[in-house]
């Protein structure tokens, strides 16, 4: 296996990585602070999506697109957390496992009803559909090296915003503890909001970057919130830090799972076994990962709490 | 988790089968089918099979989560490796339906034993995880066996067969054979819940670490109860396998393990018709509004919504509430 | 006398009408179970407007009888599939059946609409299983034989003499016919064969793959929109400058080529259709198309056109009698119409045998990017599993 090779699987790991942290974050920070479950969360990675390629399409740059698009999922976000979600904090999980779920299903079909149910296709930026040359004789999409960047430069912007200024103090103090927080004098209840849709503007970035390469469709977010519900087990629960190291870690064991590992296979077991077993593998590695993990550290690696 | 004020888990001791209320139903359900083909709608006799059996297993759901207090995110695994019992055994040859069903809910019972051996060590939302966990390792495990069909599933050649001069092909029979099962089980798991076992495992639901001090087996009462809800949620499986005479490893989704607990949870945690109520609410308004328009997936999501901020316990509340002293 | 005279004749009519089996029916109802959603969901689309079409173009009949096409989505599900089929043909008791896009549902539909004697025409799924071992006399298939695209890619790629060449396809009996039948009819080496997921939106993991294998062509058999971020995520990462990319004709088709544009220029495909073919028939749909819905059509658009066009002609066939199934089976052989592609007749075992033709994605004079009809590859070509099929009665 070549040392090209190699690095191109890296920086895929790394782009899938990054891009799965802008969910986990903002799962986590609702999880940790909140309490509160919620399975509606790939649903805003979704709109979010939408919300990018419309604009896009109908101002003909990807950049106002994008811009446009986060800035009316963080909208949409604080919203829903005003009307519906709010009135779920009080409740059981089992609650919120109901009442998000619901919301899951308004959410697929409503956008199914205002788009219909066939992909929309997003054209990447112009300049950017085309491969780099990183090194003499290894290519790699530009347009991928920009997700890269983009993600990098949400997690600068969010350590920033989590230990330098006074909101991401209350935002800590609520994760490890919310009563105390509470006790202190944050404004709970726009923290909350703020959060909420703070969380959607994040799934919304992710979903716009990842649009041109993916297709935007409905149910994208559901395989993608089981991936972030995992990496925010391993990272642990309310942990930005834990969300960011989970991410990267997932994204390597799936995209080693995709290549390396059926590589070996291949190797080992003849092309036949290879192609059965593969796949499976990949995906079972990750949840792998998960029970490693737990074992070893019961609250995942970065716990906020106590 | 911490219980919230609003949420009230009913009392341990009233869970009682009452005649007066299961009569009435029993005659209804085992009047429909006739009704069903006066109208000259004999699909719906499927339809009614298929809501009996989802019944069965979010029942068997209900036993540990409403019960037992364990919330499985996994438990749809277990259906859908009964289910997966029954098409292997058919397409070896073997379709009599007194040797796959007992093996479907053996199978079922032994993968909640060894999931549960490992996983009731866990508490919270680590425990949901971990049978999510699971249930997905075994959802990829049937997706990559492509001699079962993989991810195309498995085409059952025909149903299982009971002898007794019985053909399950015809819906008539099969809905009353399932009515059978589901209504014998059900019987079954009321005399459970009403006896010892039973009690223990809702006060253990209520207060672990104080059973746990009181010198009660706490891990294996929870490991019974999540076997014995692996086992009955395998039968189900069987059944549903026979209902659609299709096998896909679609049934061991986490998204049917969320649509299972959705069941329950609509239906009413830890009421004995909590799974019964859950599941019919469920499929009937799929199978309704979906005549209607295409998006009834809004229309349903719009009702779970009203009923979690409506009916903060479920459906069965709102019955108890009208009628029970 | 007069009030019992019109009460007789009202009696005698009431009897003739519920007398049922030599009578012609009313209507005939056509379950259409396609793929409205997901990635494929173009192609069903496409499937559903050509046949609607059809049906419009007849004043919303079929063979003189009112038409009622029942619309429903199979989800990309063979679950679901299966559940709607059973629902179409219990409940809605329909007539025909077609519309299904990917083989792998109709290979979970099929055993319950042949049990129930209900005709299934297809309107592009192909199964190999259908054409050999398990051929059945109610399937009959408007569209064509899975492998015989790629059989007529093969052997362009073997006559251009390509030396190296790397397949790709999805992991499931559809892609494993196709890639199949390219090697049927390509004799080189094969440098690379991956099978990818279903679902599958990023070839990251394949490309790399690609990068190092080193070939001179790539035949991909990807449907709809895995095709459409196939060729984009190739191109993006340059691969088109050394390797040339062939395709059986979905995946060079209009839905594709609307989503990818330019960077499609020069793609090589091959089909039994295109859509500047010169005939009657075709001249007509394509224009009618065009006006009724804005855009050049897809041969999965020609598929559904034809179907119902195949239909119209059999159910005209048996005069309206669509009781008698004997009658109706012998109809449908016949394949009573004029197709879109031209000549038209059916094997032994239901599928057609008809010509290929290599297509190229090129500007044309109207600078739209579109498919050209360059030559034609294999000639009443019939399918490789025919021998097999032995045709119960």
């Amino acid at each position: 296996m070549s040392g090209i090779l190699l690095l191109e699987q890296l920086l895929n790991s790394l782009q899938f990585g990054l891009m799965l942290f802008l969910l986990a974050a903002g799962l986590t920070l609702v999880f940790g602070i909140m309490d509160l479950i919620n399975l509606a969360h790939g649903s805003l990675y979704m709109i979010g999506a939408y919300l990018v390629a419309t604009i896009a399409a109908a101002s003909g740059s990807f950049w106002i697109g994008l811009a446009g698009g986060v800035a009316a999922s963080a909208v949409l976000g604080a919203v829903l957390e005003c009307t519906v979600v709010r009135r779920l904090y009080q409740r059981d999980h089992l609650s919120q496992v109901l009442g998000t779920f619901a919301l899951l299903l308004m959410a697929n079909e409503g956008v199914r009803m205002i788009w219909g149910s066939q992909p929309l296709m997003m054209p990447m930026p112009a300049g950017l559909s085309g491969p780099v040359e990183l090194l003499p004789g290894f290519s790699y999409p530009a347009y991928r090296l920009l997700i890269i960047g983009a993600g990098l430069a949400v997690a600068l912007l969010l350590y920033v915003l989590v230990t330098r200024t006074r909101l991401g103090m209350q935002v800590r103090a609520g994760a490890s503890n919310r009563e105390m927080a509470q006790a202190m004098g944050a404004d709970v209840r726009r923290l909350f909001t703020l959060l909420f849709a703070f969380g959607a503007a994040l799934c919304a970035v992710a979903g716009g970057m990842l649009g041109p390469l993916l297709a935007v469709q409905v149910g994208m977010g559901e395989s993608i919130l089981i991936l972030a519900f995992v990496v925010i087990v391993i990272g642990g629960i309310g942990s930005i830090r834990g969300a960011l190291v989970g991410a990267l870690l997932v994204g390597l064991v799936d995209t080693a799972g995709r290549t390396v590992v059926p590589m070996l296979f291949e190797l080992l077991m003849g092309p036949a076994a290879a192609d059965n077993a593969g796949p499976a593998v990949a995906s079972i590695l990750i949840y792998v990962l998960m029970a490693a993990v737990l074992f070893w550290k019961p609250r995942g690696l970065f716990p906020a709490r106590g | 988790m911490a219980h919230s004020p609003q949420h009230e888990s009913p009392g341990l001791l009233d869970h009682a089968l009452r005649a007066r209320s299961a009569v009435p139903l029993l005659v209804l359900l085992i009047l429909l089918p006739f009704a069903a083909l006066a109208l000259d709608e004999g699909f719906y006799i499927g339809v009614a099979s298929r809501i009996l059996i989802f019944a069965l297993a979010a029942t068997s759901l209900n036993l540990i989560l409403g019960f037992g207090g364990m919330v499985s995110f996994g438990h749809a695994a277990f259906v859908g490796m009964g289910a997966y019992t029954v098409g292997i055994l058919m397409q070896s040859g073997i379709a009599s339906a007194w040797i796959a069903w007992p093996a479907a809910l053996l199978v079922g019972g032994l993968f909640a034993f060894v999931i549960g051996l490992v996983s009731l060590r866990t508490q919270g939302v680590y425990f949901i995880m971990i049978t999510l966990a699971f249930a997905q390792m075994l959802f990829y495990l049937m997706v990559s066996l492509k001699q079962y069909g993989g991810e195309d599933g498995l085409p059952l050649a025909t149903r299982s067969d009971p002898g007794l001069g019985l053909d399950l092909s015809d819906d008539v029979q099969f809905y009353f054979v399932v009515l059978a099962i589901c209504a014998g089980v059900f019987v079954c798991l009321a005399r459970l819940l009403n006896a010892r076992f039973g009690h223990v495992l809702q006060a253990i639901r209520e207060n672990e670490t104080r059973m746990a001090a009181l010198g009660f087996a706490v891990y294996r009462h929870k490991l019974i109860a999540f076997t014995l809800a692996g086992a009955i949620a395998g039968l189900a499986g069987a059944l549903l396998a026979n209902q659609s005479s299709f096998v896909s490893p679609s049934l061991l989704q986490w998204s049917q393990s969320g649509i299972l607990l959705v069941m329950v949870i609509l239906g009413g945690v830890g009421h004995l018709y909590g799974g019964l109520a859950g599941a019919a609410a469920f499929l009937l308004i799929e199978e309704i509004v979906s005549s209607y328009t295409i998006h009834w997936q809004f229309g349903l999501g719009a009702l779970l919504l009203a009923v979690v901020l409506l009916a903060p316990n479920g459906l069965m509340s709102l019955v108890r509430r009208r009628g029970a002293p | 006398m007069h009030a019992s005279l019109r009460f007789m004749t009202a009696a005698v009519a009431a009897a003739s009408l519920s007398a049922g089996a030599a009578q012609a029916a009313d209507a005939v109802k056509v379950g259409l179970l396609t793929t409205l959603s997901g990635p494929g969901a173009a192609l069903g689309i496409d499937i559903r407007d050509g046949f609607e079409l059809a049906v419009k173009q007849a004043g919303g009949t079929l063979g003189g009888l009112k038409a009622d096409v029942i619309v429903a989505d199979d989800q990309l599900s063979p679950d679901a599939a299966k559940q709607t089929a059973d629902r179409l043909l219990k409940r809605d008791r329909v007539d025909f059946m077609t519309g299904i896009v990917f083989s792998n549902i109709m290979l979970a539909v099929g055993q319950p609409v042949f049990q129930s004697k209900t005709f299934y025409i297809s309107a592009n799924a192909g199964p190999s299983q259908y054409a050999g071992a398990q051929c059945n006399p109610y399937f009959f298939s408007a569209s064509y034989q899975n492998d015989t695209m790629d059989e007529a890619a093969g052997k362009v790629v073997q006559d251009r003499g390509f030396k190296k060449v790397a397949l790709i396809a999805p992991n499931y009996p559809a892609g494993k016919d196709h890639l199949a039948g390219f090697k049927r009819f390509y004799k080189g080496e094969i440098v690379m064969e991956d099978y990818t997921q279903l679902n599958q939106l990023d070839y990251g993991a394949e490309l790399s793959k690609l990068r190092a294998s080193q070939a001179d062509a790539v035949f991909i058999f990807l449907p709809g929109g895995l095709g459409v971020n196939f060729i984009k995520q190739f191109v993006g990462a340059g691969l088109n400058q050394n390797m040339k990319l062939f395709a059986p004709g979905f995946s060079g088709d209009e839905d594709v080529i609307r989503a990818v544009g330019e960077p499609m220029l020069g793609l090589f495909n091959t089909s039994q259709w295109a859509h500047d073919m010169d005939n009657a028939a075709n001249k007509r749909f394509v224009a009618d198309f065009e006006k009724a819905y804005g855009r050049l059509p897809t041969m999965y658009a020609s598929q559904g056109y034809d179907a119902a066009r195949l239909i119209d002609g059999a159910v005209r066939k048996v005069n309206g009698n669509l009781k008698d199934k004997d009658a109706l089976r012998k109809a449908l052989e016949s394949a009573p119409f004029e197709s879109v592609r031209g000549a038209f007749r059916f094997d032994a075992n239901h599928y057609p045998i008809q010509d290929y033709y290599l297509r190229e994605v090129v500007k044309d004079a109207q600078g739209r990017v579109t498919n050209k009809l360059v030559g034609r590859v294999l000639e009443n070509h019939a399918d490789a599993y025919v021998g097999e099929c032995k045709m119960p009665s």
